[in-house]
């Protein structure tokens, strides 16, 4: 069912394209920094925090979900982008099932994404958050099945969509919203409760929330607010269901 | 058995069929041609050999594969050059190459020698490592069709091969294709609406409205018309097919601002127009038959008379 050598060229292919387009890398790495350093400056004086975490270190967790939510779903315009340039033919006529070209474009946009992410996780020592190697890893394993959800997500809509300014649109419509309500600039338990609401459908709050146990355990009222494994078990579902619907719908259409 | 075997193929969008019950055979190493303005089927009948696309009724096989039951091994077993470029243009000629030799599951040295061996016989080996974005309209479709021949494919199928290439590059094109035809043997299934190209062809299926209406080699067709065909234009050519009809027994077709008739011997038919009609002649002219003239004698149209203009594709 599933060709490796054919994911392997693909996820080779995403990488390429990435490090050959110095504009889209530059910007990926330079938004989260402008956003800690600006956002995280201005509000930092501004908010009055009683407990163990200043505004800055809060932040960071919300920070890297976000360039997780960038890069994930900003990847997966890569199929449109096939699709409109007439490369997504040279694969769908290739002896290889439609889950293995799901799939390929599935693992470079996560192994993108935890790229960026982990590049991000460098700052933390800066800005005075402190984190040992078993953290590190448990960091690296939630990135992951964050991206994964996310650019699952993104390939979902993105397989119905056949132009690429449908496609900044229809991102943007749920990119905004998602980082809005992820907690990642402010706990959602600040929010009224019809945005609560909304926050507890949204994957990159349960994925937020996770950074935030492992970097700022002792955060006060601004660490974690949910168990963990409640995070991995939504994270986990979600990137499932997504998955396999964007196979299906990848599947019906060509 | 053929290579390709299609019997009754049916395929409607919204009701209009596209492709209206269509019958063909192709046999093994054949240059075998659809010829046919755009809209006629031709891309559609492409695509669902490819397994690309799914059909209504009736049967396709190639390579003895079931084109709905086995689209895998239909797939592995044809190569494939679209009209539009599906090369990727961040990527050089070797990652193009490449990227296509790990779809279809070869070795890294498997990949490398064919790599090696192709770019030689397109004459791009010293463009390997240039990225395609690049390349000329002629380099890229030879690049195009050499990724398409990379895993040595049974059948080749090329939806119009130069569309959109100015003519000098068309001319080499074609050379090339026709010696890789000549020292590889593959059989290849294309679409054209170029009369010239279609020359080439071992034979012509004409496609018009979905259905096939002729299917023989170009000599064959020519043949078919039985002589020359005469393009007059006059004052009035109502009144000049109804003399036609009554004064030499001739039917005319009336072709854009003309008419045209066929006669077995050209040159001695002008003077006969001449001596026996009333109606003020414009102008007369003779061609022997060409497929062009198969094609309006067919169709009752020019092939340019409906040929939009080809979408023209970015290319990045």
């Amino acid at each position: 069912m599933l060709s490796y050598k054919a994911i392997y060229v693909i996820v080779l292919r995403e990488f390429k394209r990435f490090f050959r387009q110095r504009g889209r890398m530059v910007t990926t790495i330079a938004r989260p920094l402008i956003w800690l350093v600006i956002v995280g400056s201005g509000f930092v004086n501004l908010i009055d925090v009683d407990t163990g975490a200043n505004y800055i270190q809060f932040i960071l967790p919300g920070i890297i979900g976000m360039t997780i939510l960038f890069t994930s779903v900003f990847s997966t315009i890569s199929v449109v982008w096939d699709r409109e340039f007439g490369f997504l033919r040279e694969m769908l006529v290739a002896p290889v099932s439609r889950v293995t070209i799901v799939f390929g474009k599935l693992i470079s946009g996560t192994a993108l994404s935890v790229f960026q992410g982990t590049i991000l996780l460098a700052v933390a020592p800066v800005i005075g958050l402190n984190f040992g190697l078993s953290d590190f890893f448990l960091m690296f394993i939630f990135m992951t099945i964050v991206a994964l959800a996310i650019t699952s997500l993104g390939l979902f809509v993105a397989s119905f969509l056949t132009s690429l300014e449908g496609f900044n649109v229809i991102m943007n419509f749920i990119v905004l919203p998602m980082f809005f309500l992820s907690g990642a600039l402010y706990p959602v338990e600040n929010l009224p409760a019809a945005l609560q609401l909304l926050s507890y459908i949204n994957p990159l709050c349960y994925g937020v929330d996770s950074f935030k146990h492992i970097l700022l355990p002792g955060g006060g009222s601004l660490s974690a607010e949910l168990p963990l494994y409640v995070d991995v078990i939504f994270i986990l579902t979600f990137a499932t269901v997504m998955t396999f619907l964007a196979a299906l719908v990848f599947e019906k259409r060509k | 058995m053929g290579v390709i075997e299609v019997k009754e193929l049916v395929k409607s969008y919204n009701g209009v069929r596209a492709v209206d019950g269509v019958t063909f055979s192709v046999t093994e190493g054949e240059t075998f041609g659809f010829l046919g303005p755009n809209g006629a089927g031709k891309t559609t009948t492409i695509n669902i050999l490819c397994t690309l696309l799914g059909f209504d009724s009736g049967t396709a096989f190639v390579n003895g594969f079931d084109c709905v039951k086995e689209p895998l091994k239909v797939r592995s077993s044809i190569g494939l050059v679209f009209q539009e470029v599906t090369l990727d243009n961040e990527l050089t000629a070797e990652e193009n190459l490449k990227f296509h030799c790990y779809m279809y599951n070869m070795s890294r040295q498997l990949a490398n020698e064919r790599i090696d061996e192709i770019l030689g016989v397109v004459g791009l080996a010293d463009k390997r490592g240039t990225i395609v974005k690049k390349f000329s309209g002629g380099m890229k479709r030879r690049l195009e069709i050499a990724r398409g021949l990379l895993h040595r494919p049974k059948v080749l199928f090329l939806d119009e091969p130069t569309l959109g290439l100015d003519p000098q590059t068309r001319t080499n094109v074609w050379d090339f294709i026709s010696e890789l035809k000549a020292s590889l043997g593959t059989t290849i299934f294309m679409t054209t609406h170029y009369m010239d190209e279609a020359e080439a062809c071992d034979r012509i299926a004409i496609i018009d409205g979905g259905k096939i209406i002729a299917c023989e080699s170009p000599g064959g067709l020519k043949r078919s018309l039985r002589g020359d065909t005469i393009y007059i234009k006059s004052t009035d050519d109502e009144r000049a097919a109804v003399e036609l009809k009554e004064k030499l027994n001739l039917s005319a077709r009336k072709i854009g601002s003309g008419l045209s008739i066929i006669v077995e011997s050209g040159e001695k038919f002008i003077p006969k127009i001449f001596e026996s009609m009333e109606t003020p002649i414009l102008s007369v002219s003779m061609k022997r038959p060409s497929l062009e003239d198969v094609f309006i004698h067919l169709t009752g149209k020019e092939i340019r008379e409906y040929q939009a203009v080809a979408p023209v594709r970015p290319h990045r």
